[in-house]
């Protein structure tokens, strides 16, 4: 299917904690089986029994109703018994500590454990801490492989490949671990990856990463095959990285005169939520057309099932000890 | 000690066969010392088994190293207030594991120390311990709040040796100016942890492709230099004895270098963990790594080892930070920086020394009698007639892999976990007394 070469015939990880390390085999190997769920999930029959008997729990640390929803979705479809805590970040602090809550669910043997935490390597820590499967569901600005993956399935099911590629992903790359697990994917998959944002949005030494940088849209958009949104996480940051919400919108946010400089048939995609009128404007990002944003909401469930699937049927092989 | 025995003159004693290194005299020769109850005799080539007067207790040493006990020039205590994470005991019992005689104690403590009584608790704790001496450094802000300026003439007669705000920068410039002035009048010395604490805010480690793939809030190394450049005007305009705290990156070196040269009066040390490791360190999020200032890039890292070869870095500190596990166990934003650096001082400094960066002796000189110059501790980094005999001694080569666990520090948590190094403490002498023996 892919330059890069076959799908892996099994994904040999105790947990998914990031894009970081997956190979293009591995990354195949997901999107085929999520591809599978997504036409079950189109289908009347959406509901197997696959992972009857498994528990999941989705440890959240973060306010989240979209993710949470399709992680818990995706774990009811497959029959698991799911069950979701929302803790916030606050209550962290004043008492248990991460590795404490960790060792407490860990104690109830759940199957997988499908975390959230404002931190960056926070669920890397948890996962040394238990022993069951541990998704991440996006660690502080760190990575959100699920996110990516269904990025990845969105994209390739649309234009047939997730090599050679012009990807831009625009925004807030500085809070963004979205960026950070596209970043990852797009290039293990052989695609060109370019950052369009203000300086102060963009993270030192990126470029390292193996991206190309711009400042200015109209440039950064030119000939590209997806235009990538992110969320400008006003909430994540901390002093004066843009001079106001106005600003941001008539220099960076993407509207139809920029799209313009993309390919006629460049996609756009978000990862939700959005903000409409700060980072996209409501004409390009509900044009059927060219807009992928909800199927990017749909290809989440199936992502989500395919990596949960996984992850706890390598648990149970290996006798409940990740 | 037993007052019995030391009066029979038992508490006499000899080492000889020595590798002598006596930084106060500049040599490193083979000889050895004799120590009368609580004072060195005599020391040098001469002091051979066949010269040792009767009623010494001679030990050969077998070629083994004999230096002045380190003099380490920054510290965390955490007593009072944090005696979960540390003591003075415990603190003790690590130095001397590591060859350190004397330690200068950070004022960051609860209560912070800010005046008289809080100097006076330190010595009186530290006495009652009997093992390294403690020296204090007075806060240079009451409470460490970086407005009011503390009674910085009465904490020197109460014996803190200099002044600092702990592990914060001083960085109001009028509280700075005005301690860096009102201390010439009995040449005081101000101690900055040099970082720009706006630019700093927030941060977890040193910014830059690590931080950025780690999603991690860096600041950048030029929050360093930024705040030495700023002091270094301030030290021309008052004249005042400034001297920067651990520093860690190139620029830093490079800027103070032509500080020396113009002839301020600026001095500055480092810390092992800045010389001998860099940010790749913290690797996967390992909280061991987080300090203060944090790791830095390999550049800054070899910046450091030729800041101390050229010796434009006067001193080495262990810039011990004793932290309990709840501390440290937590997703990395949220972890304490710091590492303990006491039992590691002295084998980290000497790969200096085994690299072939510095001599045995120009390392000697950077743990002992610069820092205790700078502090004007009499008495102390020396192998002078009739000073305390407060020793260590070494051998240089022997291997030994870092396992905190073995430490005698309350805390475990160093950056050198696992770590193959030189070097290996025997003994430690403090006014004669053996406080640590190796194997014992």
């Amino acid at each position: 299917m892919s330059v890069m070469g076959p799908a892996a015939d099994h994904y040999p990880h105790p947990h998914l904690l990031g894009i970081e390390g997956l190979t293009p085999g591995e990354i195949t190997l997901i999107l085929d089986r999520a591809q599978h769920y997504a036409e079950k999930n189109r289908s009347a029959d959406k509901t197997s029994n696959i992972l009857a008997g498994a528990t999941v729990v989705n440890l959240f640390y973060e306010n989240s109703t979209r993710t949470l929803t399709s992680f818990e979705l995706a774990a009811k479809r497959l029959g698991a018994d799911v069950i979701n805590m929302t803790v916030g970040t606050s209550s962290v602090k004043k008492g248990e500590t991460l590795i404490d809550t960790a060792m407490t669910l860990n104690a109830m043997n759940p199957d997988a454990l499908v975390v959230r935490h404002g931190d960056s390597g926070a669920v890397k820590l948890l996962s040394e801490k238990v022993n069951c499967a541990v998704l991440n569901a996006g660690d502080g600005r760190h990575e959100h492989p699920t996110q990516a993956l269904l990025d990845a399935l969105t994209i390739r099911r649309h234009k047939g490949r997730l090599h050679r590629l012009n990807v831009a992903i625009c925004g807030d790359i500085a809070h963004s671990r979205v960026a950070r697990s596209n970043i990852l994917l797009l290039n293990t998959m052989g695609s060109r990856v370019r950052l369009v944002a203000p300086p102060t949005l963009i993270p030192s030494k990126i470029d390292r990463m193996g991206v190309e940088i711009f400042h200015n849209m109209e440039e950064g958009l030119k000939d590209c095959d997806i235009v990538m949104m992110l969320r400008l996480q006003l909430e994540r940051m901390e002093g004066s990285f843009i001079p106001s919400v106005r600003e941001y919108f008539h220099f960076h946010g993407l509207d139809r005169a920029k799209l313009a400089n993309a390919k006629p048939d460049a996609l756009i995609m978000h990862p939700g939520p959005m903000n409409r009128g700060v980072e996209i404007d409501s004409e390009v990002a509900d044009d059927v057309e060219r807009s992928v944003i909800r199927e990017q909401v749909e290809m989440g469930v199936a992502v989500r099932m395919a990596t949960l699937e996984m992850l706890v049927q390598n648990h149970r092989k290996m006798g409940g000890q990740a | 000690m037993n007052p019995a025995i030391r009066a029979k003159g038992a508490g006499n004693k000899a080492f000889v066969n020595a590798r002598l290194i006596d930084p106060a005299n500049q040599t490193d020769t083979v000889g050895g010392i004799l120590i009368q109850d609580d004072k060195i005799l005599k020391s040098g080539a001469d002091v051979t088994a066949d010269t040792v007067p009767d009623g010494y207790l001679v030990t050969d040493l077998n070629g083994a190293c004999l230096a002045p006990g380190l003099v380490d020039m920054r510290a965390q205590l955490r007593e009072p207030g944090f005696e979960h994470q540390e003591t003075i005991e415990t603190a003790g019992k690590s130095a001397a594991t590591g060859g350190i005689t004397t330690i200068i104690a950070l004022p960051n403590t609860d209560p912070v120390i800010d005046d008289v009584a809080g100097v006076e608790f330190i010595a009186r704790r530290a006495r009652k311990v009997g093992l390294a001496k403690v020296f204090v450094y007075g806060a240079v802000s009451k409470g460490i709040e970086g407005k009011e300026i503390t009674e910085l003439g009465l904490l020197h007669q109460a014996g803190a040796v200099a002044f600092c705000d702990g592990i914060q920068t001083i960085s109001s410039a009028r509280l700075l100016r005005q301690a860096l002035a009102y201390s010439t009048f009995f040449d005081g010395m101000i101690v900055q942890h040099p970082e720009e604490p706006e630019l700093s805010k927030g941060a977890a480690m040193n910014s830059g492709e690590l931080a950025t793939r780690l999603g991690l809030s860096g600041v950048s190394p030029l929050a360093e230099v930024i705040q030495i450049e700023r002091d270094l005007r301030l030290v021309e305009m008052t004249g005042g004895r400034l001297h920067f705290a651990h520093i860690s990156t190139g620029e830093s070196v490079e800027v103070i270098r032509k500080a020396k040269k113009r002839g301020l009066k600026v001095t500055c040390d480092t810390a092992p963990f800045y010389f001998a490791l860099n940010e790749n360190a913290v690797s996967d999020y390992r909280t061991f790594a987080k300090l203060s200032p944090p790791l830095r890039s390999e550049d800054d890292r070899q910046a450091i080892v030729a800041g101390l070869a050229d010796g434009t870095i006067d001193a080495i500190a262990s810039d011990h930070n004793p932290q309990d596990v709840d501390s440290k166990r937590l997703p990395f934003a949220q972890a304490a920086a710091g590492g303990v650096g006491f039992e590691t001082l002295l084998p980290i400094a000497l790969e200096l020394y085994h690299n072939g960066h510095m001599s045995l002796l120009e390392v000697i000189t950077k743990l002992t009698h610069v820092p205790a110059g700078l502090v004007r501790v009499k008495g102390a980094g020396t192998l002078e007639d009739g000073t305390a005999a407060d020793l260590v001694i070494f051998d240089p080569d022997r291997p030994w892999k870092i396992d905190p666990y073995q430490f005698q520090s309350k805390s475990k948590n160093s950056p050198f976990d696992g770590r193959l190094t030189q070097g290996r403490v025997l003994r430690t002498l403090i006014d004669g007394r053996e406080v640590f023996t190796e194997g014992a």
